[in-house]
């Protein structure tokens, strides 16, 4: 019993965790790249509202950041503390992109701190922007390193394994393993969508509270724009994903689309329930949608669930999760879609209330995506934490504290994530745009 | 130079980093609270807030490359050190949770108030996380983690009964305040800033004897813990006996108010003495019995690879730290809090 329970609370914990920074790291990833787009155009076109958007933006990224740092910090200490058997066995092969992405942190945290300091401080305007050049590239760069090493819990490759001990390493190839591309490139288009998605949120809320001015409507286009080219490339990308899945985990896509019988031009089952036969219910079956997932021809294919031990068959709960995900995917790609056409919606109104709503949804909506998307990929390689190599139970602490820790982290979290809500808006609310304009104005601060 | 020992450098002259860069964020934030709570907020808050606020996030990174790089350099560190410190770890990153975060609402989100909350919080956290740290030098003396067959375990009663535990507790201590009032000086004289200059040289002779005192304490216990360790520090002795004569220079210069850049580069190279006396004395060990650094070391191409990525680092590294330092170390605009008046 005391080996049982530390895996299931130790995977609580680190769940518990990821589930937090998740969230931070992919603002992270994205909103300084936003930032730029929004400073470079105020430089280009010599309009104050972008240049003030970049500013707004900067100081409330300041906080997502440091609640991003912190549980970074949680999360790459919890591997060692919590997972010491895994880390014994397969820091072998990992530690080179466990070590590249403390450096693209750092460069990302020297930049950041200075870019902040650094209005007005150069000569040349261009000068200050291009700091955010290191800071987009340092994130994402970690964005990168890291998921290669969850691409290498799930499809490992680059050594032998021999009693336990890791044999004849290449770490590049661990790193270059099958499912980093996918993966790193869905990474970072969903954390693009998701920053975007924020930000427009951001801007459709202001209107929506009967704030007219010019600026809210600038900063709307523009992150409205661009949280649509990001949501198709996210959505193109998991199709990809998909491929990846039916070809290297087809255990992990079975499981996802309750596909049990191996067969060619399979349906894509939408959405139903499992009874206790393992027969599905009240769902939507599509014909060869499946087939053309995963091989995009009708006659590919698909291998079913019942050519795996039953003991290395993922939950099958999954299904939901990943229905949801897709899902919410989609309505994340109409939204913006319908605001880029809302001159042709009847009623043809600029700004209709319903389309501002859903606008402010995206963020929401794109976190609950990128949420289900995470815990379908780690709950979909259950029961392995190294695919075909070594178990979750094998990898776990056997200290007998995890649950007091759990609790722990639980209150660290919830006073975290309730604070920077409460800092954040606070932050907004007592400095609206429209007095800043003015006080800048008045000034004659930063633009001539 | 092996393989090893290059690893166990890199990752030794890292914690180094960042015995100084969080000396100095812990010190300054005990002290900007303590300065609020003295009535002495205007003279010196100003000032640490100037230097902390563009580097608080890279004083992190210091560690968190430490940690990885010792993982990744030596893989049984992670099963040895992170079965047994699942609580103390945890207590220690809820610690650092806690401080960075209050941080940053309080000088980004709280438009330019001080919370004296947050303040308490940045204040008391800055104490203890370096003694908490700190006790991960006393464990790795050995007595404390214990394997049992398969299984590891962190002796509590060992750890907390061992006066060498509380003489590395109490060093940590005042050497934060030490270290940090030290570098405050330097930075309020290039600032010209002559009140919060008087009020840290006062901090800064105030903790010094303390600081040595500890340090000799730990010294002597170091040969009660481990008679071995204790023999290979005599065998280097010139460090230590270095370290005690920077610490004299350092003192009389911060004394006679002069040459305040040469008094904390004698700061820091009292510290290098005793931290890399203290290291090299220590090998082949990182946790005495069961790691050292010959057995644990990962794979020869896994080794190859951390220390090309490490060189091929520096390469960004080094660059970017001189220009953050630039900018806002050596700028005397912007230490003197007239960065922002300049306008092209």
């Amino acid at each position: 019993m005391s080996s049982l329970d530390p895996v299931l609370l130790s995977r609580m914990l680190t769940g518990l965790t990821l589930f937090v920074h998740i969230i931070f790291a992919s603002i992270g990833v994205g909103v300084p790249l936003m930032i730029a787009l929004a400073e470079w155009r105020g430089l280009r076109t010599n309009d104050i509202h972008y240049t003030l958007l970049a500013r707004r933006w900067a100081r409330g990224f300041v906080i997502t950041v440091a609640v991003g740092v912190v549980t970074g910090t949680s999360i790459g200490l919890q591997l060692s503390l919590l997972w010491p058997m895994f880390m014994r066995v397969a820091g072998q092969a990992i530690a080179l992109p466990l070590f590249m992405e403390t450096f693209a942190f750092f460069v990302e945290a020297i930049f950041l701190g200075i870019y902040l300091y650094t209005w007005d401080r150069f000569k040349k305007k261009y000068t200050h922007m291009l700091l955010l050049i290191p800071v987009a590239l340092g994130s994402s760069a970690s964005a990168i390193f890291i998921t290669t090493v969850n691409s290498f819990m799930n499809q490992p490759q680059g050594f032998t394994l021999i009693n336990g001990i890791m044999k004849d390493i290449h770490p590049i190839a661990a790193m270059l393993n099958p499912a980093t591309p996918t993966k790193v490139s869905h990474v970072l288009a969903s954390s693009y969508t998701l920053s975007a998605g924020i930000l427009a949120g951001i801007a459709a809320f202001s209107l929506l509270r009967g704030r007219n001015h010019v600026y809210y409507k600038k900063a709307l286009k523009l992150t409205t724009v661009c949280a649509l080219v990001f949501a198709v490339s996210t959505v193109m990308i998991g199709d990809s994903s998909g491929k990846f899945l039916a070809k290297y985990q087809p255990e992990k896509l079975a499981a996802a689309e309750w596909h049990f019988k191996t067969m060619t031009k399979a349906p894509l089952v939408y959405g139903g329930i499992l009874d206790e036969n393992n027969e599905v219910k009240y769902a939507i079956e599509i014909p060869y949608a499946l087939s053309i997932l995963a091989g995009n021809r009708p006659d590919t294919e698909v291998k079913g669930l019942e050519e795996f031990p039953a003991d290395l068959r993922p939950p099958l709960s999954i299904h939901y999760m990943f229905d949801l995900k897709v899902t919410t995917g989609v309505i994340i790609l109409l939204i913006p879609v319908l605001y880029v056409f809302r001159r042709w919606l009847p009623g043809r109104k600029p700004y209709p209330k319903w389309l501002l709503l859903g606008i402010v949804l995206l963020g929401p909506l794109a976190m609950i995506a990128i949420e289900l998307g995470w815990m379908f990929a780690e709950v979909g390689r259950q029961p392995w934490i190294l695919r075909g190599y070594m178990k979750v139970s094998e990898a776990a602490t056997t200290s007998s504290s995890v649950g007091w820790m759990l609790v722990l982290f639980i209150l660290l979290y919830l006073i975290l994530c309730f604070s920077a809500i409460r800092v954040l808006s606070k932050l907004f609310r007592n400095k609206e745009a429209e007095k800043e304009l003015e006080s800048l104005g008045l000034e004659g601060g930063i633009v001539h | 130079m092996s393989f090893e020992i290059a690893g166990i450098a890199i990752l030794w002259t890292f914690l180094f980093g960042y015995l100084i860069v969080a000396s100095i964020d812990f010190g300054a934030g005990f002290f900007s609270f303590y300065s609020i709570l003295t009535g002495h907020e205007n003279k010196i808050h100003n000032i640490i807030q100037r230097y902390l606020s563009p580097v608080w996030e890279v004083t992190n990174v210091f560690l968190i490359f430490f940690v990885v790089g010792l993982v990744g350099f030596y893989p049984d560190s992670a099963f040895y050190y992170g079965t047994a410190l699942l609580v103390p770890g945890s207590l220690a990153i809820v610690l650092l949770a806690i401080r960075g975060v209050y941080y940053a609402y309080n000088t980004y989100g709280n438009n330019g108030q001080n919370s004296r909350i947050y303040m308490a919080l940045y204040g008391a956290t800055g104490l203890l996380i370096p003694a908490v740290f700190s006790t991960i030098l006393a464990i790795s003396e050995g007595g404390i983690i214990e394997q049992v067959g398969d299984q590891v375990f962190f002796r509590w009663r060992e750890f907390l009964t061992n006066p060498y535990t509380w003489s590395v507790v109490l060093l940590a201590l005042v050497s934060v305040l030490y270290i940090s009032a030290m570098f405050l000086s330097y930075y309020a004289k290039r600032a010209e800033d002559e009140t919060a200059f008087e009020v840290l040289r006062e901090y800064a002779l105030l903790w010094s004897l303390p600081t040595i005192f500890a340090s000799f304490l730990a010294f002597l216990q170091i040969n009660k813990q481990n008679p071995a360790h204790f023999e290979q520090m005599l065998n280097i002795s010139w460090m230590f006996i270095a370290s005690f004569i920077c610490f004299v220079i350092a003192v009389s210069l911060v004394w006679k108010r002069k040459y305040l850049g040469w008094c904390f580069i004698a700061v820091m190279l009292q510290f290098a003495f005793a931290w890399y006396g203290y290291g090299r004395s220590h090998l082949p060990y990182i946790l005495y019995p069961y790691i050292n650094i010959y057995d644990s070391f990962t794979n020869k191409t896994m080794g190859i690879a951390l220390i090309t990525a490490f060189s091929l680092g520096l390469l960004v590294l080094i660059p970017s730290l001189v220009l953050i330092m630039k900018l806002f170390l050596f700028d005397a605009n912007y230490v003197r809090g007239n960065a922002g008046k300049k306008k092209g």
